[in-house]
């Protein structure tokens, strides 16, 4: 993972509450098979129409993105967090994020900087009083800064560690390798193994028919 | 001071606690896959040469983008033929168990869990899949992951997790006729909104909880994820016993009795105190449905579309405005004159058994209205097996329905079963977010019962509009 340090680059205002993963990335886009290439797949729908902030020349090129409340909620799919990074995001910032939309884009080196929803409304109005304007966003100082206005934003002291130092999640967990092992001696022998597979005795499935 | 249910699981499943703002590391007893957030997971493993830690507490299975049709025959989508093929190539690889289409033990990954023995009281539980929180039922620890998170628990068995608070969500009192868990976790989601669980472990507790069958409590636990809760549990008794006993994978004979006194002690202290605390009256409630394009935008099925003028709060009033739009609803409408299109019964939120026969006896002996179209998707292999060797697809096939092979289906839509552009459904699914099921879809989320009503009015409806079934001949 690449580190993170400071980010400069078009704000683009998302003046949307409970913007869901249903929108960043329709489940029709979920059938890739990698982790790459999922940009035309942003907002999708969205992006149909030519109102859309994205498909407006001065935000095209964005790379923060500001958002309402409550964004990224609904289902896991990292394919949200990649589809974003894919588009040529690097920040995004709202006042509320989902639980699990915040993990993903921390361990995908997407921050995800929570700031207060008054200071949203301020920076909201800078960018679109200047459209294409750039904003400074600082992990080292939580800052975002927007022309002559700096906001603070709020970020996990360890997700902010771990971006700024670049590492990756698995490494840091093997490092306690002898713990895990140490801690699978002591799991009760009548707790479930999926292996030897165990079933009701198999059936035929009749396979279902279009209706006439 | 006493613990609660949440934070005793925690600690017992403590690998390592974490130092200087580091996580803990939390073991996980149960992992299971599917093929949409699986792939990348499997690619980082070989990138990195790591292999899977414990296949033996690992499971696969497809279900977000199988057919319901035709599944003898090779799956027409390209795409959904390459995911799926992926996972089966990636299970042999890395030598984790699979039930693939076709397959008994085929299904939605959250019913084939329980069904299988697989999903216990105690246990952590983690699937690529956010309604991973179904399993908090069985008093177990259950949450969804991203597919990094899926990647580390295949090259680990553990996850970093900083600690959840944790609220307890009480529902008192006797659910009355014609309501369900269905009905208690829209109410639930309503009262709280799509936010107010983010950051918390939801315990749901008190006698309208206690009454609810195992198989309801799942319904219950499936959608914390839509209140914005990273799991729902609630403590093990005898209710949840009495269900895991017998399956496949449950403990036998003196290993039994051991499970069992170690599942009795999975009950919140009378001293422990939550971080946030909720309460509801059983007794309230009546049958819920969504009119808006999120989860919390519920009412009771008697009510009328809401006014978005009628909302104090600036952001909840665009909300309403924008849903309503996209709804294609008129203020004032009352909810029992809106027509439905589709009906769709499935979905890990209600394709299990008891939502079948529910939903079966409410149409059985009634003609479907000759508008709405009924598609009911069992949860699991399994679940398609009991009900035809009960009878039910008959009472299904005889109403007009139609009958299909297990998988997700039209909750997501990840499949051919989608509705099409402004096309209206009542779905006992989870997510009503613009274009779930399709894009252009109108998802209003209901009960079985509801669902089942409303295929014989054409309407919005429940079983109390319904001619009484004596009357019919």
């Amino acid at each position: 993972m690449e580190k993170f340090t400071t980010h400069t680059g078009i704000g683009v205002p998302l003046r949307r509450s409970n913007v869901d993963t249903d929108q960043i990335i329709p489940a029709v886009y979920l059938k890739r098979v990698t982790r790459t290439g999922f940009e035309d797949a942003l907002f999708a729908a969205w992006r149909g129409d030519e109102n859309f902030i994205l498909n407006q020349p001065a935000y095209k090129a964005g790379s923060v993105l500001v958002a309402g409340p409550d964004f990224g909620t609904g289902s896991s799919r990292e394919h949200a967090v990649w589809a974003l990074k894919d588009y040529g995001f690097k920040v995004v910032i709202a006042s509320r994020f989902a639980d699990i939309f915040r993990g993903n884009s921390g361990k995908q080196g997407l921050l995800a900087a929570i700031v207060e929803q008054s200071d949203i409304e301020l920076l909201w109005k800078a960018l679109e009083a200047e459209p294409g304007k750039e904003l400074t966003v600082s992990l080292e100082d939580r800052t975002v800064s927007c022309g002559d206005i700096t906001v603070q934003f709020e970020i996990d002291d360890y997700v902010r560690w771990r971006l700024m130092e670049g590492l990756d999640d698995i490494g840091l967990s093997l490092q306690h390798e002898e713990d895990i092992t140490a801690f699978e001696k002591t799991r009760a022998a009548w707790r479930p193994k999926t292996l030897p597979e165990k079933t009701e005795p198999k059936q035929e499935i009749v396979a279902a028919r279009p209706v006439k | 001071m006493g613990t609660t249910l949440a934070e005793k699981l925690w600690e017992s499943h403590l690998v390592r606690k974490g130092t200087d703002g580091a996580p803990d590391l939390i073991y996980i007893d149960l992992h299971m896959c599917h093929e949409v957030t699986s792939a990348q997971a499997f690619e980082g493993l070989r990138i990195a040469g790591r292999t899977v830690r414990r296949p033996d507490l690992t499971i696969a299975t497809e279900d977000h983008n199988t057919p319901t049709l035709d599944i003898d025959q090779p799956i027409a989508d390209e795409t959904s033929r390459i995911q799926i093929q992926t996972l089966r190539d990636n299970a042999k690889e890395f030598g984790v168990r699979i039930h693939s289409l076709g397959d008994a033990d085929q299904g939605v990954v959250h019913v084939v869990g329980p069904q299988l023995g697989l999903t216990m009281p105690g246990m952590t539980v983690v699937c690529g899949d956010s309604h991973t929180s179904t399993h908090g039922a069985f008093g177990a620890l259950a949450f969804g992951i991203g597919t990094s998170e899926v990647e580390h628990v295949l090259a680990t068995q553990t996850l970093p997790l900083a600690p959840f608070k944790t609220m307890a969500i009480n529902v008192d009192g006797d659910l009355p006729e014609g309501t369900t868990a269905k009905d208690i976790i829209l109410a639930v989601i309503t009262k709280i909104g799509t936010g107010g669980g983010q950051g918390y472990v939801l315990e749901y507790r008190g006698a309208a909880i206690r009454a609810l069958s195992q198989e309801a409590r799942m319904t219950v636990c499936n959608m914390s994820i839509e209140a914005g809760a990273r799991a729902g549990l609630i403590a093990p008794d005898e209710t949840t016993f009495e269900y895991v006993k017998g399956r496949p994978h449950a403990p036998e004979g003196a290993d039994w009795d051991a499970a069992v006194a170690d599942w009795k002690q999975l009950v919140t202290d009378e001293d422990a105190t939550f971080d946030a605390e909720v309460n509801l009256n059983a007794a309230d409630l009546e049958p819920f449905i969504t009119w808006g394009t999120n989860p919390g935008q519920g009412a009771p099925l008697s009510a009328s579309v809401p006014d978005p003028e009628d909302f104090a709060d600036a952001d909840q009033r665009e909300a309403a405005a924008n849903a309503l739009k996209y709804m294609g609803l008129t203020p004032g409408t009352p909810f029992r004159e809106v027509a439905i299109d589709t009906v769709f019964l499935g979905s890990c939120t209600n394709g299990r058994i008891e939502d079948l026969r529910a939903a079966a006896d409410i149409i059985a002996g009634r003609e479907k209205a000759p508008n709405t179209r009924f598609l009911v998707v069992p949860g699991s292999a399994r679940v398609r097996l009991q009900a035809e060797a009960e009878g039910l697809d008959k009472v299904f096939l005889d109403f007009g329905a139609e009958w299909r092979n297990a998988g997700c289906s039209m909750c997501l839509g990840m499949n051919p079963d989608q509705l099409a552009p402004q096309e209206r459904s009542a779905s006992t699914s989870n997510r009503n977010f613009e274009g779930r099921q399709g894009k252009g879809g109108r998802t209003h989320l209901v009960s079985p019962l509801v669902a089942a009503a409303t295929a014989v009015r054409g309407t919005l409806s429940s079983p109390a509009d319904l001619e009484p079934a004596a009357a019919l001949a």
